[in-house]
């Protein structure tokens, strides 16, 4: 395989899994602006949405007022802002005609027809009663994207590479989001009594990644506790967008990976590494050494382990 | 021009009785509700579009992915027409790649004096590094698009021979696919011959040609500027359904006269290089050292004898517009034959007297640039306004070299769907050529439609469509 094939699989699906992440964010700022209290829209709802993807400065060069329109604009169609809904799908689109020889007709016309049916949207039209159904329309076509690739790639090094760039990002985004609202998560605010404004951050957080029923299974007491909500959401493996599942894929990931080419390159052993440190960890420890310390050192590993991988095999 | 009364129509005769090839599918679509095609074509459009079968527009400043229009009426020819224009075509491209021979080694043809020296040796798309070197089985252009255009029942001419880098062959095939799926149908009640042989027989055809033919595992590469030409969903089908990689000039670089493709493991040895680039683009330190597109180092590589690069370089000199005019006496000197097809007669606008005439009658001919393609930079006289006449002309005295002319043909029609229903539109015709261990001509081709009415440009860049072209067979 071309390196520049790896590397185009790669982002391929890391910039359809980043578009599908800010959409998730846009739900949760959506339902805060929506059930706030205040009875009118209130901008500080929109303020997780674009810290958590890390746009806020941008944002505000761009634009006086923060509410849904304006939001909208930069976060889902704005050809200016690299992380706008509508950048990560046309890379998304590019990485994957770039190599339409490697991926299978599905998938190419899962990605294809997003793009497409995207572009047919008027940004005029997207008001509060319609942004819900469009962002719920960008996720499932985020959901028909991952299950087309599950469901039809072959499983060779095209397949394990395209995997490393989803879990790379949503290991990104996990701890970024995490790291943003870091201070929420700290036991201490476990005491204060009543936490109210705690509890949106939290509800808010587990939304962002689709976690908030998951949790209620997970922790059977079902209540939402600063320490639980950070251990789910880092070290529970059974957790789709826990910084531990995703190293475990890409664990075993890099694992085929080495098997599939009879050798193994530095950024598997990286990869082992990073797994096993998170299988081994206890949340106490985090904690003692500090939960922001502990998220920022992840985000460097990570980005380190990513650059590692496009090294190794010669991404473009 | 073609006159509207004057043109020949393929589907009906003089009578307005439909001809043989044609007798069922003219019964056909009159019993069809009138809303039918338009329904059908809507369907096509979708098709094309999900799958990205799209081309880029150049100087369009949004929306620059365009499909292209597709017409649901195919085009028949008979198998006996088939037969006398394919035996032209082979006697055609089997001159060429002996001409290019030629006058990249003794150039015997131009020591004749049937073709004047300068014309080749003066002209830009000669490439002085090709002379004294021998491409496997002495194939220089491996891939070529025809392009045929039909005035009368038994009269077709050759209108440019394509001889670099013919596009399309993929409009073809999927054309081919998508009415099988519209009109099943229609290819139960008429023998067609296959088209889809084509990706297995360009590969056996590089295959063959292959520095060492005998290795068993050749590695072949379709070389693409990348995603942003307009015809990479070509690049990229052709690659795929050949099952070869689809490279970039950047994954390709040449170490000890060898040429690899960078690969996630150790670098590959690429045997034979399909290019879908210019010649001026392929290697920097040869050609343009500007090019972002090329590889270092790969004409060297190539003139050793490591890789096969088709169609090789140099070969734009046997499609030039200024030595096309020659291409008969270039079949009798090499095959000793009188040509199966018709070259358009020819005016060489750098000799005075064709000048004069041209100039004299521009309002009834068709001018052109000896460079040009796509449709641009060209006068139709005959549907040309005055001012567009005066102002050609204007350029034209300017620069005569530049320029050939060539009568107004009255180009045959075919029936197309338009707003109004089926009505008769111009069409031409490009069959696909491959010359390596033999010359495979795949049945049929791409015929382009000028879908407006009474046009004579049929250029996908100048508004015109496809339709699929059905050989039948006896």
């Amino acid at each position: 395989m071309l390196g520049r094939t790896a590397s185009s699989l790669f982002w391929m699906s890391r910039y359809h899994e980043r578009a599908q992440n800010v959409t998730r964010l846009l739900e949760v700022g959506f339902r805060g602006a929506i059930i706030s209290h205040s009875g009118q829209e209130d901008g500080t709802h929109w303020t997780f949405a674009l810290s958590c993807s890390g746009c806020e400065k941008d944002f505000a060069q761009k634009y006086d007022e923060l509410n849904l329109r304006n939001v909208a604009a930069f976060m889902i169609f704005s050809k200016d802002n690299s992380d706008s809904v509508r950048h990560c799908l046309e890379l998304a689109r590019n990485n994957a005609r770039a190599v339409r020889t490697s991926i299978t007709a599905e998938l190419w016309e899962a990605i294809n027809t997003t793009w497409i049916e995207f572009n047919e949207v008027n940004p005029q039209t997207i008001t509060q009663d319609t942004l819900p159904d469009f962002l719920a329309w960008v996720n499932q076509r985020s959901h028909l994207f991952r299950g087309a690739l599950l469901n039809t790639i072959l499983r060779d090094d095209g397949y394990f590479f395209s995997q490393m760039g989803n879990f790379v990002e949503r290991a990104d985004n996990t701890a970024r989001i995490l790291n943003t609202q870091y201070w929420t998560l700290l036991p201490d605010s476990d005491i204060v009594e009543d936490g109210s404004a705690e509890r949106y951050q939290w509800s808010a957080i587990l939304r962002a990644l689709s976690g908030r029923r998951s949790y209620r299974f997970a922790y059977p007491n079902a209540r939402l506790k600063a320490f639980n909500i950070a251990e789910f959401l880092i070290l529970r493996t059974e957790m789709p967008r826990s910084l531990a599942h995703c190293y475990d894929w890409i664990a075993d990931t890099a694992e085929d990976l080495a098997q599939f080419y009879g050798s193994r390159e530095p950024s598997l052993d990286l990869a082992s590494e990073i797994s096993r440190e998170l299988s081994e960890k206890q949340m106490r420890e985090i904690y003692q050494q500090g939960l922001h310390e502990f998220l920022t050192e992840f985000v460097g590993k990570n980005n380190q382990f990513a650059k590692q991988l496009s090294e190794d095999y010669n991404f473009a | 021009m073609a006159d509207e009364r004057t043109f020949f129509n393929e589907m009906l005769d003089e009578t307005g009785e439909p001809r043989q090839a044609y007798a069922r599918l003219a019964q056909w679509l009159e019993d069809k509700p009138a809303n039918f095609l338009t329904k059908k074509s809507r369907d096509a459009e979708m098709v094309f579009r999900r799958l990205g079968i799209t081309f880029a527009v150049y100087g369009a400043q949004e929306a620059t992915e365009r499909l292209i229009p597709f017409d649901p009426i195919p085009r028949i020819i008979s198998a006996a027409e088939w037969r006398r224009l394919s035996a032209g075509i082979d006697q055609r491209v089997r001159a060429l790649n002996a001409f290019l021979h030629d006058i990249y080694h003794r150039q015997e043809i131009l020591r004749a004096g049937r073709v004047p020296a300068d014309l080749v040796l003066q002209n830009e798309a000669f490439l002085p590094e090709m002379a004294g070197f021998t491409p496997a089985r002495k194939v220089y252009a491996h891939i070529i698009g025809t392009d045929l255009v039909r005035v009368s029942e038994n009269e077709f001419y050759v209108l440019e021979d394509n001889t670099r880098t013919p596009s399309g062959v993929s409009y073809m095939m999927e054309n081919r696919e998508t009415m099988m799926r519209l009109f099943p149908e229609l290819f139960q009640s008429h023998r067609v011959a296959p088209v889809e042989q084509y990706p297995e027989n360009l590969r056996q055809t590089l295959e063959s040609v292959a520095p060492d033919p005998a290795k068993s595992n050749q590695t072949i590469v379709v070389l693409t500027p990348g995603i942003y030409n307009s015809a990479y969903f070509e690049h990229a089908f052709l690659a795929d359904s050949m099952g070869v990689e689809l490279v970039e000039g950047r994954d390709l670089f040449v170490d000890s006269g060898k040429v690899f493709m960078r690969t996630t493991r150790a670098p590959k040895q690429v045997d034979v290089i399909y290019r879908r680039i210019d010649d001026a683009f392929l290697d920097p330190l040869t050609f343009n050292a500007d090019s972002m597109l090329g590889v270092p180092g790969l004409f060297d590589a190539y003139r050793a004898g490591s890789v096969t690069i088709c169609n090789a370089p140099g070969t734009g000199i046997a499609d030039d517009k200024a030595i096309y005019a020659y291409v008969p006496d270039i079949i009798e000197f090499y095959t000793g034959q009188k040509p199966i097809l018709n070259n358009v007669p020819t005016w060489n606008c750098s000799r005075p007297d064709d000048l004069a005439y041209v100039l004299d009658n521009l309002e009834d001919i068709v001018v052109k640039e000896v460079h040009g393609s796509g449709g641009y930079g060209m006068l139709i006289g005959p549907t040309a306004s005055k001012r567009e006449i005066a102002e050609f002309r204007r350029v034209l005295e300017a620069n005569p070299s530049n320029y050939i002319a060539q009568p107004t043909l009255a180009l045959s029609a075919c029936p197309t769907h338009v707003a109004s229903g089926i009505a008769p539109r111009h069409v031409d015709l490009r069959p696909y050529v491959l010359i390596g261990d033999q010359v495979r001509i795949t049945p049929g081709g791409l015929t382009r439609v000028a879908l407006k009415k009474g046009s004579l440009v049929v250029n996908s860049s100048q508004g015109g469509g496809t339709k699929d072209t059905w050989v039948l067979e006896d």
